[in-house]
């Protein structure tokens, strides 16, 4: 990795980490507040693709477990890797490099709608296909009532993965950080 | 320097400068995008040329990089882009690390330096509560403690205000290394051996700083 | 900068080395796991409490800032066992992860994060093998920190500067400014790394040629 990457890797760490300093807002029609925090993961995805993106989220997750409270609502420490919402952390770095990934993939021809397929994906797909399971076994609960706690955060993972959906098609326009292999042999 | 050319993909930022540098200070000015901050890049290997060669002391920026950046060092115009730890004695002590200087002697050259720089007393501080002009001096105190034998600045002063422009500008004149200094403020260059105007990628003017300065001056009006 | 969840303290639980800690820690996590009967849970919880409170002399509030965010789910699952599977089970689960978040808790109270961080990196030690230089993770987590309060302070200008033009409150097409600025700022930095050393003891000649055109 060059030292710009691991410079990008940290950027987007610190983004997240902001985003989840942001108040919950809450939005008529939808039952809980929307936190932007993964917004952050979304956009480490899209943004720097799947190495980075993915890297991004788990210096993120090294920080809070290091004893940063950067968490949305102040929370972090160790504690919060072993709750019974532990998963959902977890699924952070690997949902982003797939949203990474899916960019990548359609890299030549990227636009709104691939990117809201990325994000929908990797960002709200598969982060409660790691989410539901893990605390359905955490907390001895069926799977179905697992699922059944988390249903109303989904209205504000898809605002959030519109959200970042727009944005991601409009950096990438003034200034793609994604650049397509060959070319040039890869340096460093 | 001999032949160099750049391009960023279509666009030639650098159109075979020919040049070699031997004086104290020199200084580079040129209007947005004629191609200064790229030159000043060339100097220190951050940017490897398309074609031509840059050699520093003999180096070739090309594949003896290593040396040539323990003997080129760089400051930034904006310090917040430079600045690689959160907290300030931290930041400094970076360089050293990077160039496997012991623990101990580490401590000292620090210490050094931000007694120098005026930073001692905000050695456990976070960078970012360092007002602009402490945040410059913050990131040519990294860049000095490291050693290197010639300083390249670019635009060092344009995000200051007019007392920490002095402050800087006379931490400049302090030097005893070799240095070349990008800027858009002219007045900077008075006591300077030899001013380079850029334009279009090319050196258009080349000479003492009264000379080119004024050169310059009649071109822009 | 934002503190950290580290309560200062010299007792033997905080000058326990980092490692061992979190050696523990996942034991104890692994051994709940197995271990499904009441009293081992009940006995683990006020063993931890013993150690957090009398041991490290942790201010009760201290732990109870970080057990708190885990409330709702706790509830949340004692109602669910109440009603379909039956007390045991569910007070059973519920001390269960009430013992290891506040395990961990007593563990993020009494270590330093620069401590965690090298355990991390030790960890990563054996990634060395597939061209991960451990050393790189503090720099890159020292750079997420100094990243934050930068990035917060230039979110307040772009939204100082669109309020100015009469676009009030957060809007988030404000992020795209905001991206591409700290983007720039990012890429400048990677330069700045380059030009302080950070690249320097990778061996450099293979890396300048392979650049070269």
């Amino acid at each position: 990795m060059k030292s710009r990457d691991l410079a990008y890797v940290a950027l987007f760490a610190a983004i997240t980490a902001v985003l989840g300093l942001l108040p919950a807002v809450p939005v008529p029609g939808i039952p809980v507040p929307i936190t932007a925090q993964t917004l952050g993961v979304m956009l480490a995805g899209s943004v720097l693709g799947a190495r980075r993106g993915g890297l991004a989220l788990l210096t993120f997750l090294v920080v809070v477990a290091a004893g940063l409270p950067l968490l949305s609502g102040g929370r972090g420490g160790l504690g919060v890797f072993v709750g019974p919402s532990a998963g959902y952390l977890y699924s952070w770095p690997i949902a982003a490099f797939v949203i990474g990934f899916l960019t990548q993939l359609t890299w030549r021809r990227f636009n709104l709608a691939w990117a809201m397929v990325a994000n929908l994906v990797g960002g709200v797909a598969v982060i409660y296909a790691l989410g539901i399971p893990f605390t359905s076994i955490y907390g001895d609960v069926s799977l179905t009532a697992a699922a059944t706690g988390s249903l109303s955060f989904i209205p504000g993972d898809l605002v959030k993965a519109g959200i970042a959906s727009v944005v991601a098609v409009a950096v990438h326009k003034a200034y793609p950080v994604i650049e397509l292999p060959r070319r040039r042999p890869a340096a460093g | 320097m001999r032949e160099v050319a750049h391009d960023y993909g279509e666009r030639a930022v650098l159109r075979d400068v020919s040049l070699t540098l031997a004086e104290h200070r020199v200084g580079v000015v040129g209007a947005n995008g004629s191609g200064k901050s790229t030159f000043a890049r060339l100097l220190n290997g951050l940017v490897v040329p398309t074609s031509g060669t840059v050699l520093v002391d003999g180096l070739d920026t090309r594949t003896q990089l290593r040396e040539v950046r323990r003997r080129v060092g760089f400051v930034f115009q904006d310090p917040d882009a430079q600045i690689v730890h959160p907290t300030v004695a931290e930041d400094v002590e970076f360089g050293l690390t990077n160039l496997g200087v012991p623990p101990q002697e580490r401590a000292r050259r620090v210490e050094e330096v931000l007694v120098r720089y005026g930073l001692a007393g905000h050695r456990d501080h976070p960078a970012h509560l360092l007002s602009g002009g402490q945040k410059q001096l913050l990131a040519i105190a990294g860049v000095l403690v490291m050693g290197p034998q010639r300083v390249v600045f670019d635009e060092p002063t344009t995000l200051l205000d007019l007392a920490n422009t002095r402050r800087v500008a006379r931490v400049i004149d302090e030097l005893e290394h070799d240095v070349v200094v990008v800027t858009h403020q002219l007045d900077l260059l008075a006591g300077f051996d030899r001013v380079l105007v850029f334009d279009d990628g090319r050196v258009a003017a080349d000479g003492t700083p009264a000379e080119t300065v004024r050169w310059y001056v009649d071109r822009m009006s | 900068m934002t503190a950290a969840l580290y309560v200062p303290g010299a007792g033997p639980v905080h000058r326990a080395p980092a490692g061992l800690k979190l050696g523990l820690l996942a034991a104890l996590a692994v051994g709940l796991f197995v271990a499904d009967r009441l009293e081992v849970v009940a006995g683990a919880l006020a063993g931890v409490l013993l150690i957090g409170l009398g041991v490290a002399r942790l201010p009760g509030r201290a732990l109870l800032a970080q057990v708190r965010p885990v409330w709702p789910w706790l509830l949340a699952l004692l109602a669910f066992h109440l009603v379909f599977t039956g007390w045991h089970t569910g007070t059973v689960v519920v001390l269960r992860l009430l013992a290891l978040v506040t395990a961990a808790a007593v563990v993020t109270a009494t270590t330093r994060v620069t401590a965690l961080v090298a355990v991390v990196e030790w960890l990563a030690r054996p990634l060395a093998v597939f061209g991960v230089r451990p050393a790189r993770i503090g720099l890159v987590i020292a750079m997420t920190l100094r990243f934050i309060p930068l990035i917060a302070e230039r979110a307040q200008r772009i939204r100082e500067a669109q309020a100015a033009r009469g676009a009030d409150g957060f809007r988030f097409q404000a992020l795209v400014p905001l991206l591409i600025q700290v983007l720039r700022l990012a890429h400048t930095l990677g330069e700045a790394l380059d030009a302080r050393g950070a690249d320097a003891p990778a061996p450099s000649p293979r890396r300048a040629g392979a650049s070269a055109p």
